[in-house]
């Protein structure tokens, strides 16, 4: 199945609330999925027979910011922070990719982490995966079982993918700069 | 003194076996660098798993986003600096995808050629360090004798012996060399005079027509032998579901009984570089494994690598073949500060480890926006307290060791 047909099954299941109009056309095209809907719309993708993707290649955020002022016009996106699935069914040889897009802090309160449910119940990988984006772009996933930093210590303070991350002058007596 | 306990519970509470908490690493020589694993034991047997990881981090992903492509070609060296070449590849050809740059004939057949020798001195590594966390130590040493002619070759090819930016985006770097000395090691294990020059691509051949049958001895020696065998088969057996769901790939996949490689089954980039090469794919269960053998053991994932060292040979003189008759440059030029497009893609790649991803935004500059690098060891990582339940201790090296970690990768 290609992309235009995952898309209308979807769409019928799902509705266009969940799913949006249309998959979004790139070199790779992917379908835009709203944060609530995304455990629902990946285990119907897990589990059934048209679908079967088994296999979460990848699982990473990427933080849409231009911080410097001068160059934030021409950015052309809206500041926001995005989850990026990369997918793939090893028996029927398909890839599909999903994107869930959330605002870059919770309520606007900078500090507050956007949340994001996880689908860490539907592949085992995302558990990692999610630790790592939680890690470094600062996204907190809502039912995971074990959200800690996994690259960086625990008492670590920011995550350092966000595009205005402030790099730590002194951690534990080593300086940075 | 007296040793008059009033109350018989304190007695009680004396000899009871407590569970306890064992650091193994990040020091810890066979954790294959500084992984560290928090195991929680019961005398000798390991209730629960956990690794810690990140004491390599660098966050190369950051870096990423403040360079140029073509200047992130010796990050990507060091996250799987046992298999730098490949990881190479991988970097350039997701560029290429994004900015859809063709790769010469001549250079695609080179990388070929590069990228399998990478794989086999990987995988050498791979099987040495195996024995070595199991006890013995000769495989180690034979292993990297060969490894070392591989590096000296790598080295007249492009003066890097470990980090080596050979391949680049839009081709290589350059050509191979037309006449190169003979590597030491080389000409003392085939009775030639040291020094002696010879074309690069006979002395290639050379080497392959030694290294070939040693694969079989170092089956004599390792994988048949009973110790190795009690050690490994039907041990840590990860079910083919298990490994899917926890994204594991390359042997440790093909080990569960997976048929699935990107050579074969990945994305048209990547796949058009081996149309027209003749190589099978080695999946578990084998017919010559030994009675205890089960599929997603041990013994598989590793069984797995030696017979992938065999079909890279093939592929190596294939590449030989087509390199000498496709003639023209072997790089198409990418300028330095070109903008990358408003665009995104995703490319993964056959790494001896498993599957490497590139993740690339780019934003009409020259630098990209997001530059992620998805590693197959983290992926394979993973499932160790899954496999390593209720296992002995002396048996989590076994486990750990058979996945073929490289802390460089997983970290980043």
């Amino acid at each position: 199945m290609d992309i235009q047909q995952i898309h209308g099954v979807l769409l019928e299941r799902f509705g266009e609330a969940a799913v949006g109009a249309a998959p979004h056309q790139a070199t790779d095209p992917w379908i835009q999925v709203a944060p609530e809907a995304i455990v629902a719309v990946s285990r119907f993708l897990h589990d059934d027979p048209r679908m079967l993707f088994h296999h979460l290649n990848d699982l990473c955020g990427v933080d849409y910011l231009e911080p410097d002022a001068k160059k934030a016009a021409k950015f052309g996106h809206e500041p926001h922070v995005e989850v990026v699935y990369h997918l793939s069914s090893l028996k029927l040889r398909q890839q599909l990719k999903l994107k869930v897009s959330v605002p870059r802090w919770k309520d606007g309160i900078a500090g507050q982490l956007p949340v994001v449910p996880s689908v860490s119940s539907v592949w085992g990988i995302a558990n990692w995966h999610e630790r790592e984006a939680y890690d470094l772009v600062g996204i907190w996933f809502e039912g995971h079982p074990n959200l800690r930093r996994i690259l960086c210590p625990e008492d670590w303070t920011g995550h350092a993918l966000r595009k205005d991350y402030e790099f730590p002058l002194e951690y534990h007596g080593v300086r940075g700069r | 003194m007296s040793l008059v306990i009033e109350d018989p519970r304190v007695v009680e509470f004396d000899v009871q076996t407590d569970e306890m908490l064992v650091n193994m690493g990040p020091q810890h020589p066979s954790t294959h660098g500084v992984l560290r694993l928090l195991l929680r034991t019961d005398g000798e047997i390991v209730h629960e798993c956990t690794p810690h990881i990140g004491y390599l981090h660098r966050c190369a992903e950051k870096i990423g986003e403040n360079l140029s492509p073509p200047q992130y070609i010796p990050y990507t060296d060091r996250m799987d600096y046992l298999a730098a070449m490949n990881m190479n590849l991988g970097f350039s050809l997701t560029v290429e995808k994004l900015t859809k740059t063709k790769v010469p004939a001549r250079g695609a057949h080179l990388r070929v050629l590069i990228a399998e020798l990478g794989r086999i001195a990987s995988h050498l590594v791979g099987m040495g360090a195996y024995g070595l966390d199991l006890g013995t130590f000769s495989p180690f040493l034979y292993a990297f004798r060969e490894r070392e002619i591989i590096l000296d070759l790598f080295e007249e090819a492009c003066g890097a012996r470990l980090t080596y930016s050979y391949l680049t985006i839009g081709g290589l770097t350059h050509d191979l060399p037309e006449e190169i000395e003979i590597p030491d090691g080389l000409a003392s294990l085939t009775g030639r005079r040291a020094g002696e020059r010879y074309p690069f691509l006979e002395v290639l051949e050379m080497f392959l027509q030694w290294l070939e049958p040693r694969i079989w001895e170092y089956h004599t020696l390792l994988t048949r032998n009973a110790i190795f065998i009690k050690r490994t088969a039907g041990l840590g057996i990860l079910s083919p579901e298990m490994a899917v769901s926890y994204g594991c790939t390359g042997p440790v996949l093909r080990g569960s009984g997976v048929d699935f490689d990107l050579r074969r089954d990945g994305e048209a980039i990547y796949t058009d570089m081996y149309k027209g090469y003749e190589y099978e794919i080695p999946v578990a269960p084998f017919a010559d494994a030994p009675r205890e053998a089960v599929v997603g053991d041990n013994w598989c994932r590793f069984y797995v690598r030696m017979m992938e060292v065999v079909q890279s040979i093939r592929l190596v003189r294939q590449a030989i073949k087509k390199y000498q008759s496709t003639p023209g440059v072997v790089r198409e030029n990418f300028k330095l500060g070109a903008k990358l497009p408003k665009d995104e893609v995703y490319l993964e790649t056959e790494c001896p480890r498993g599957q490497m991803g590139f993740y690339l935004v780019g934003n009409g500059e020259g630098n990209p926006l997001r530059l992620r690098a998805k590693s197959s060891s983290f992926c394979n990582l993973s499932v160790t307290d899954r496999i390593c339940e209720g296992v002995p201790l002396a048996d989590v090296p076994a486990i750990v060791g058979s996945l073929d970690i490289v802390m460089g990768e997983i970290d980043r």
